[in-house]
């Protein structure tokens, strides 16, 4: 059994709700250093450079690479010999939440009811999802997640019969879908397989596997790299304004399912693909 | 081909601006996003004025992350504009001439753009570290209850645009997808 106090939680929280918003993870820095140099309209790479500038300057400027500091997803990976010491788990994520908004001068994007819309000022409450784990650590990942691309996210029930031409189509249709609007150069989350929450949950967790390395299941890594080129055929391009860039991966994760369902997830996120990770 | 204009947005400039074109917009905008934009149609419904004047004006879809000390404005790019479909053709015949978001816009909008002789500007999504160095002054100038929703005046300064759609409806989103378009 190891203790730790939940305002280690807290602490770690804040922190990493503000780097989240500041600084992108080597990999996404390098698939956009590596499509200004593979972008064939001249348009294209000229909006690709200003979003090289525009990380450039956020880092070393403080300010949000994105004015959307997203509404934060929280992903809690905690070893079963943990004990939590100190208060709420919840609660302490949340006031890590509260004080990196705050304190970060990150932007505050939640309503407190989905109808009634008044703002919680504070970018509380987080999305949290737990899982339990083997050992004594926690694993804490942070993914502020910006609604311009959240909103052209899709769940398709296929059926059995659609096999995989049908979960190509499904993917194919969401991105053209939301062209323009989901911000690209994009990085495509899919899930596949599960229930109808499964395949949701599992589409937002292929966003925080870097986007350079693919499935180790050899027809999913095949599925992944086929969707890219093909999505990188449709013309949508950096900006939605024409171009090869549309998309800088396709991270796929599957799951067992019913005899009677294929269900798909596809949660689009923008080139500002932020996630921070740390192990405690 | 890269052009300099001023804003508000003359009836000649707004005309002379064709889909695809890259250009600096130095002068005074105004923000507003989908909450200002429910309020102000309300407004309207209930026959009150505005808390400005839609003539000659371009209104920026966006929202800042807050300033730090000493500094206009925090992060400040373009939210997606189609959520402001339902409010803009209004907006649009009472004289506004420029919208900055970025995204498709619907028909009904088109049309309206096209009647009016008014443009649909794009700024790059995502960019908003980068677009807040072209932004000199805010100013929260209505419903300031709503936060980051609130109405600003901005003075930019070489704020890069692209125009998507133009005063005759040529629409970049469909031409450029077309002439990259690999399938």
């Amino acid at each position: 059994m190891r203790t730790i106090s939940v305002t280690e939680i807290t602490d770690q929280i804040k922190e990493m709700c503000i780097e989240a918003n500041h600084f992108l993870s080597g990999d996404m820095k390098k698939a956009l250093d590596d499509a200004v140099g593979t972008e064939v309209a001249p348009l294209g790479r000229q909006i690709l450079e200003q979003l090289q500038e525009n990380l450039k300057i956020a880092g070393e400027d403080s300010i949000p690479i994105c004015q959307d500091t997203g509404m934060a997803v929280v992903f809690l990976e905690v070893g079963q010999e943990i004990h939590f010491e100190g208060g709420s788990i919840e609660d302490a994520v949340n006031e890590g939440v509260r004080r990196g908004y705050v304190d970060g001068y990150l932007r505050k994007s939640v309503v407190k009811d989905p109808l009634i819309r008044e703002n919680t000022r504070d970018n509380t409450p987080a999305i949290i999802h737990y899982s339990i784990v083997p050992g004594d650590r926690v694993r804490i990942t942070v993914a502020p997640k910006g609604f311009g691309s959240e909103n052209m996210s899709r769940v398709f029930m296929l059926k059995p019969a659609d096999g995989i031409e049908g979960v190509k189509n499904a993917i194919l249709t969401a991105v053209k879908d939301a062209g323009p609007n989901a911000c690209p150069p994009m990085v495509v989350g899919v899930g596949i397989g599960g229930t109808f929450e499964k395949c949701a949950l599992m589409a937002k967790q292929a966003l925080t596997r870097p986007v350079d390395q693919r499935s180790e299941i050899p027809y999913v890594r095949e599925l992944e790299e086929e969707l890219l080129e093909k999505i990188n055929r449709t013309g949508i391009g950096p900006g939605g304004l024409g171009g090869s860039t549309t998309a800088m991966a396709v991270n796929i994760n599957t799951y067992a399912t019913h005899i009677a369902g294929l269900p798909v997830a596809v949660n689009i996120c923008c080139h500002v693909n932020r996630h921070a990770v740390r192990v405690i | 081909m890269d052009k300099y204009i001023n804003v508000p947005l003359s009836d000649e400039d707004a005309r002379s601006l064709k889909s695809g074109d890259y250009v600096y917009l130095t002068g005074t905008i105004y923000t507003a996003r989908d909450a200002a934009h429910k309020r102000m149609y309300e407004a309207l419904e209930r026959g009150e004025e505005l808390p400005l004047d839609m003539k000659h004006n371009v209104i920026y879809y966006m929202g800042p992350s807050p300033a730090r000390e000493g500094r206009p404005i925090g992060s400040a790019g373009p939210t997606t504009a189609s959520r402001m479909d339902k409010y803009a053709p209004t907006l649009l015949d009472l004289g506004l001439k420029g919208m900055i978001g970025k995204g498709k816009r619907s028909q009904a909008v088109k049309d309206a753009i096209v009647r009016n002789g008014a443009v649909y500007f794009a700024a790059v999504g995502g960019a908003g570290a980068l677009l807040s160095k072209s932004i000199i002054a805010s100013e929260v100038i209505a419903y300031d209850d709503l936060g980051t929703e609130a109405i600003r005046r901005l003075k930019v300064k070489d704020f890069p645009v692209i125009v998507v759609i133009d005063a005759k409806g040529e629409d970049l989103y469909a031409n450029a997808i077309k002439e990259y378009c690999r399938e």
